[in-house]
């Protein structure tokens, strides 16, 4: 519950003065349109909103009386009830849509959904929906904001952000510059492997991701893309098949569910083939230094991406980092909440 | 718009002394004493009394910083969410008698927001409040305990003051505004 600061003089890639920084976004659809300076206020924000849960009473008037509407086309625990909580933390009303339940059995269409919730009175539309790009037409209909919790395999802005979070918390100094980060597992199928991709580049880290080569198509392109400089801020990453070699002296190591659901078959001989090849058991996280973190953003398939015995030890911080979701989705209700429509006249989609 | 100066850092280091005689007495003692500022510059000007109060009666008395961001009654008419500063209350409130300590007080309303704020973190037996500039106009039935200077003012002017600690010298000045374009600042300080 102490004052935030910016505990480092570490030359953080693009540091500027942040305290200056002021929250102009509508939605937040993914972390690609988020300056570092932003993300920063973001981590910042966060930090109070952990003293928050840090107290005998985990609540605060600041959203007194706006309405959040939670609206999951697809099935979720975590994020669901992390958003609801983090609403409720900062006294929002909540109403929860689950599309099972809901008229979109009936054949009602998105846009109709939308523009219904908004006439019930939504404020702010957290959504999930498995089509890619989902939350942006929401946002080009929405009178309010739109936070994005994971379209498709594109983007889950809020997982990059607590992934992000819980890395600063765990390196000497919050700083990522130059710490090796590698994400193994479905990144094909994954929009949190998508969004940190953004976020992590953002940081300085030296991102590796790998998987088989099934599960990394079109990330060679996109990693050639950037390391020719193709996008200011963000730098280069390695996209790998050899686990050993992404591992090797790895300060944060992240496992990625394999999405079964997603999958169309082909893509993997079996997923004990899998784990054998690729999962994260003991022997292979000892080749990460000693004091590296290993994350997962959840479901787990234990025995698959993630040996059980890894997913309980002292290295995993897979339950601070469900704990960590909640402040940093307090941080965004509460940033989003203040911009206002003077502030963005004219800046849909951002 | 000019600033004219109120009050010099001799004369704010003078009020503050006064006013930490005033808390001591009227607490008889310090038994029980806290100090809390209110972000930001009602910070600097509890430490300087808990300095005050160290100085003539050897005791040094906890001092905790309070932000009342998340408290606020008009988050829905700023234009930009207000950045945190940070609340740090390093003691136990049940049962302490809490001096709230802020540099102007206007219309009460960052102090309510205080109140509420305070009250989510325990129950303190009393709860006080000592400024450094009382300037009327108040819109809450809120008043202050100990005041530095009584300054009477209209809604269009400024107030301002500076510490060493943040602004890099004492003093306080007070401005004709241009225009009110800053309302929830104004309703604020």
């Amino acid at each position: 519950m102490s004052v935030a600061t910016e505990a480092d003089a570490a030359p953080v890639k693009g540091a500027a003065p942040s305290q200056d920084v002021v929250w102009h976004h509508r939605h937040l659809l993914d972390v690609d349109v988020v300056t570092w300076p932003e993300i920063d206020l973001i981590m910042r924000t966060t930090d109070e909103m952990k003293g928050i849960l840090a107290r005998p009473i985990r609540k605060v008037p600041a959203l007194n009386g706006r309405r959040v509407t939670t609206l999951f086309y697809e099935a979720s625990t975590r994020t669901r009830v992390s958003f609801e909580t983090a609403a409720r933390n900062l006294s929002a009303d909540v109403v929860s849509v689950a599309t099972a339940t809901s008229s979109v059995t009936k054949g009602e269409s998105l846009v109709d959904t939308v523009r219904t919730l908004e006439a019930l009175g939504a404020e702010i539309l957290v959504m999930r929906h498995s089509v890619s790009g989902a939350p942006y037409l929401a946002a080009e209909i929405f009178g309010g904001h739109v936070l994005n919790g994971g379209d498709g395999w594109h983007a889950h802005p809020t997982q990059a952000l607590l992934d992000l979070y819980t890395m600063r918390q765990h390196l000497p100094g919050g700083d990522l510059h130059g710490r090796k980060v590698a994400i193994v597992g479905d990144i094909l199928h994954s929009r949190v492997a998508r969004s940190n991709i953004w976020s992590l580049t953002a940081a300085g880290a030296d991102l590796w991701l790998c998987g088989p080569a099934t599960l990394l198509r079109g990330m060679d392109r996109w990693a050639t893309a950037w390391g020719g400089g193709a996008v200011p801020g963000h730098g280069r990453f390695h996209v790998t098949s050899d686990v050993e070699a992404a591992l090797r002296d790895a300060d944060v190591v992240m496992a990625l569910r394999i999405q079964r659901e997603r999958m169309q078959g082909g893509l993997l001989p079996s997923l004990r083939e899998y784990a054998a090849r690729f999962g994260l058991n003991a022997e292979r996280v000892s080749l990460a230094k000693p004091e590296a973190i290993v994350m997962h953003p959840g479901p787990m398939n234990e025995g698959v991406e993630i040996a059980p015995d890894v997913a309980i030890s002292g290295r995993a911080v897979i339950t601070e980092q469900v704990a960590n979701g909640v402040a940093v989705r307090m941080a965004l209700l509460y940033l989003l909440a203040g911009a206002h429509e003077a502030a963005h006249a004219g800046e849909a989609g951002r | 718009m000019t600033d004219r100066q109120i009050m010099t850092g001799d004369e704010i280091r003078r009020a503050i002394v006064r006013i930490s005689h005033e808390i001591v007495e009227k607490q008889a003692g310090t038994q029980g004493l806290a100090l809390v500022g209110i972000q930001r510059r009602g910070v600097p000007l509890a430490r300087r009394i808990a300095d005050a109060i160290e100085e003539h009666e050897g005791v040094r008395l906890p001092v905790g910083a309070l932000d009342i961001t998340f408290y606020r009654d008009d988050l829905s008419l700023v234009a930009q969410q207000p950045i945190v500063k940070g609340t740090d209350l390093p003691f136990d409130l049940n049962g302490a008698t809490v001096v709230l300590v802020d540099d102007v007080l206007y219309t009460g309303r960052t102090i309510r927001c205080a109140m509420d704020a305070l009250i989510d973190f325990g129950r303190p037996r009393a709860i006080r409040l000592a400024v450094l500039i009382d300037r009327g106009h108040r819109e809450l039935p809120i008043r202050a305990d100990h005041v530095g200077k009584n300054v009477p003012t209209s809604r269009e002017e400024i107030v301002r003051v500076h510490v060493a600690e943040i602004d890099g010298g004492d003093e306080v000045t007070i401005a004709r505004q241009v225009r009110t374009d800053e309302p929830a600042q104004a309703g604020h300080q």
